[in-house]
């Protein structure tokens, strides 16, 4: 027992499944599963299916962050690679033909890894710090996309397109298979190969890092690079929703959520050892408390105070100093800070 | 010893009884008392990882004991930080210095204790202030500059000033010394004794056992985390400190001293040849050859420019004149990983902020170097777990799991890693910046002999140390620097120690003269 609340994942995992546990109680329907035309239907369905966009940007975030970076620009790339793709397919006037899509989705996906890589080149070749560097494509962005969009909010009609956000494969929504197809990729890439360890290395240390011999220059700027094209392939899944490229809502505010996902999952912002399971469970966490909200009702004019106020509740939970300091008021024994002695988890 | 615990209290500053610290599978430390009196230069000795620094933090309300108690003064205390210390009167200056790097010299020496005028911070005065602090470890240094920018001994006798700044009743110093020359050592100490007269007690770690028999009035004695015991120095010869701290007696060094007259063939090829390398404003052109099997000491005062020569040798500071060539052919070495790619390993000098990954563990930090060159593809496993024991056994790693993270290991356990680090990746040439540094006698005795006899076998070693004794006994021949210039090279086997701090003081300034 004692191991296993030790482990780093432990919180983030108590968290979501309280979360989960507060739903079903105040709505016993929150857990159902129904069973259509044999696809799966129902409010956990739901969150594996709104969740991809976020759990693509946050595992791209998960990596920046562990480089000691930070990516402000996720959710105006969302909205420049759905406004890239949408304005393709439009243009081109065959909505349905599959050369076009992949043409789309093709430039769609160049576009984002092209933000960055002009991320990563303003951080690790010219040394502006992440958060300034990432600022101006946050701003830039957005403009960008409203001129590929020539300033309308870009719709089609195209069925193959629309099926990347709403289809159902074997019962699933087809968005939660490149949710798990991304996490599976990020993971064999980052922990099968020493990527993983390198990048915590330059997150922890970056002198002593490259005093070692690590090549942090490229590391850092794989980093950026991973999280645009993430964040691309997220402003795809985001058009294909709701059928638009719309250049002001696409994406917005998801770099807070991402950021929020994986200091939930229990990596540090100061940056080095990352945790991509964790930030797996904090995506789900937020797609969950999203959802509550919606259900309770909570007037939108104070979405925003409600949802800090749960997360700062969910950040002191997952707090050893917090819980040590509950813990001594309520007179019991109090624990010695157990800082992680040992790793317990490397793989993701 | 023999003093009854009734005695030992009466009039002691500081009582600490029974302490005990338990860490997720390591206790630190097992019933330990420690008392300090008013008056008295207290030295506190003990293997790397006896307990040392866990004492001390113990002792500031760093870490919480599990059992035992501390009274300061005659009060029984329990302190919940070193705010709370400072305010009963203990002034700490921790191992590892934590300063903030990117305020000026003087906001560091005040901080906290700024003088106003009128409620606002007069900086003009806090400046003079720290000056004067500065002064009194004949510090002569212009106090706004940012911290980061000196070097490590500077930004040491700062946090030491800072401790003084305070008007401590208790001053702890956690091997204050092991960044300092000879000069700045005998500042420290003028200071401590003036200190000591003033009813002050210095609680003092350091690993060099001629400071402790030259400044220290009482010792006390750690081991594996257990109290050994509180001898007074007079009764104490070196050798019976040194059996009692290792619990057994230290192999000869003598073995050793053969090393420096080793015969070194120089006929042939230098594995590296430095032909007037240097970079403007860091290091002149300078010329240095490191033969196959030979050790090259590099001697000089603090800021000579020991360490910048290292730099340009290692690629990790990039020359803008002459050329560097290894095994004859001149190469490109603008970045480490240049140098890493011909065989050049550097040890750098600041073991915290250039050596350690401290959120990794020892079998990740001492596979680091050799990760680093083959990028992507992982060491294997097996691989990885044979070099990791290997190397915790050879050079005595302890704790010995490799799953530990490093930040959890003694200074100079953590400094063996780093060796480990460098040995692992089997270079041509090894460059060690101090890599004694905060080592304590047994280890530092080990990691000469495996310096001389990997040296032996053929690897080519730089070997950088303030203690020249260290220097002489290794190298078959010393470089010695003087204000960023190579000022000679001798032959260790014709000088001695008195030689070698003749030669730094003194040559080529007669011309001057
Ligand atoms: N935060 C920690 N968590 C776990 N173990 C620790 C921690 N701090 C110290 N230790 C362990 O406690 C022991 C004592 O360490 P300590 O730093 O007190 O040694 P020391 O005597 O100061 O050694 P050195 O001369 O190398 O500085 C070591 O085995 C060390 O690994
Ligand atoms: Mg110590």
């Amino acid at each position: 027992m004692n191991a296993v609340m030790k482990h780093r994942l432990f919180w983030p995992v108590v968290v979501l499944l309280a979360l989960i546990l507060v739903n079903t109680l105040s709505r016993p329907s929150f857990v159902s599963i129904t069973v259509q035309d044999g696809r799966l239907y129902g409010s956990l369905i739901d969150i594996l299916r709104n969740s991809a966009p976020l759990m693509l940007v946050a595992l791209g975030m998960t990596l920046v962050i562990a480089t000691r970076g930070i990516d402000l620009s996720v959710g105006a790339v969302m909205a420049v690679s759905g406004a890239v793709a949408l304005q393709i397919i439009q243009d081109s006037g065959d909505a349905a033909n599959p050369s076009v899509l992949a043409v789309a989705i093709g430039a769609g996906l160049l576009a984002g890894l092209a933000c960055g890589l002009w991320n990563g080149f303003l951080i690790a070749v010219l040394g502006i710090q992440p958060i300034i560097a990432t600022l101006v494509l946050m701003l830039a962005g957005r403009g960008i996309a409203l001129l590929i969009t020539r300033g309308f909010i870009t719709t089609i009609n195209s069925d193959p397109y629309k099926f990347m956000a709403q289809g159902y494969v074997v019962g699933l929504p087809f968005a939660f298979y490149v949710s798990l197809a991304a996490i599976a990729i990020v993971a064999v890439i980052e922990r099968r190969t020493a990527l993983g360890v390198l990048t915590e290395a330059v997150g922890i240390n970056p002198e002593a890092s490259r005093l070692a011999g690590v090549r942090a220059r490229g590391i850092i700027w794989g980093a950026y690079a991973a999280s645009g094209l993430l964040a691309g392939f997220a402003g795809l899944l985001y058009s294909s929703n709701i059928m638009a490229a719309d250049a002001n809502a696409a994406g917005l505010y998801i770099e807070l959520d991402a950021i929020l996902a994986v200091v939930l999952g229990g990596t540090s912002l100061a940056g080095g050892t990352f945790s991509l399971a964790g930030t797996v469970v904090g995506v789900f966490t937020i797609q969950t408390l999203k959802s509550t909200i919606t259900f309770l009702g909570v007037p939108p004019a104070v979405t925003p105070v409600f949802m800090a106020a749960v997360v700062v509740l969910v950040v002191l939970i997952q707090s050893s100093r917090f819980r040590r300091w509950v813990g001594r008021l309520g007179g019991r024994l109090s624990v010695r800070s157990a800082q992680p002695v040992e790793r317990t988890e490397v793989a993701s | 010893m023999s003093l009854t615990d009734e005695e030992m209290t009466s009039d002691a500053l500081v009582a600490m009884r029974g302490i005990t610290i338990q860490f997720p599978g390591v206790k630190a430390l097992d019933d330990v008392d420690l008392t300090l009196r008013g008056g008295e230069i207290h030295a506190l000795m003990g293997e790397n990882g006896a307990g040392k620094s866990t004492l001390i933090k113990a002792l500031t309300g760093e870490y919480a004991v599990d059992a035992g108690s501390i009274a300061v003064a005659g009060e029984q205390r329990v302190f919940h930080g070193t705010a709370d210390a400072q305010q009963a009167g203990v002034s700490t200056v921790y191992q590892e210095v934590n300063l903030c790097a990117n305020l000026s010299v003087g906001e560091n020496v005040m901080l906290g204790h700024e003088v106003r005028r009128a409620g606002r911070i007069d900086w003009r005065a806090t400046h003079r202030a720290a000056v004067g602090h500065l002064q009194n470890l004949g510090l002569r240094l212009d106090t706004r500059t940012a911290l980061g920018s000196h070097s490590i001994a500077v930004q040491q006798l700062v946090a030491i000033s800072r401790a003084m700044v305070t008007e401590a009743k208790v001053l702890v110093l956690d091997e204050p010394t092991s960044s300092l020359d000879r000069g700045e050592v005998q500042q420290l100490f003028a200071v401590m004794r003036d200190l000591r007269s003033r009813g002050v007690a210095v609680l003092f770690v350091t690993h060099f056992l001629d400071q402790v028999f030259e400044i220290s009035d009482r010792c006390t004695v750690l081991r594996n985390g257990r109290l050994v015991g509180d001898y007074p120095i007079d009764e104490l010869s070196p050798g019976r400190l040194v059996s009692l701290m290792l619990g057994r007696e230290l192999e000869d060094l003598a073995a050793l001293s053969g090393a420096s007259d080793r015969p070194v063939d120089r006929s042939g090829t230098p594995v590296v040849r430095m032909k007037g390398a240097g970079r403007k404003g860091l290091i002149e052109p300078a010329d240095v050859d490191v033969y196959p099997g030979e050790v090259v000491g590099i001697a000089g005062l603090l800021g000579s420019g020991r360490t910048e020569l290292a730099r340009v040798l290692a690629g990790a500071e990039h020359a803008d004149s002459g050329q560097i060539e290894v095994a004859g052919k001149a190469v490109r070495l603008n970045t480490p990983r240049h140098g890493i790619d011909h065989g050049i390993a550097y040890s750098p000098e600041d073991r915290r902020a250039e050596g350690i990954l401290g959120d990794l563990t020892v079998a990740e930090n001492i596979v680091l170097g050799i990760q680093a060159r083959r990028g992507w593809r992982k060491v294997r496993r097996s691989e990885q777990d044979a070099l990791v024991s290997e190397y915790i056994a050879a050079l005595g790693i302890r704790p010995a799991n490799p799953h530990v993270l490093i930040r959890n290991l003694s200074g100079g356990n953590q400094q063996k890693v780093l060796l480990a680090r460098w040995l692992a990746t089997a270079p041509a040439l090894l460059i060690l910046d101090e890599p004694t540094r905060g080592i304590d006698v047994g280890a530092k005795a080990d990691i000469q002999s495996k310096v001389a006899e990997l040296s032996e076998q053929g690897l080519s070693v730089v070997f950088i140390s303030s203690e020249l004794e260290e220097v002489l006994r290794l190298s078959q021949r010393i470089v010695v620097m003087r204000e960023h210039r190579k000022i000679g090279e001798l032959a260790s086997s014709e000088t001695d120690v008195d030689g070698l701090i003749d030669f730094i003081a003194h040559e080529g300034r007669e011309g001057a003269a």
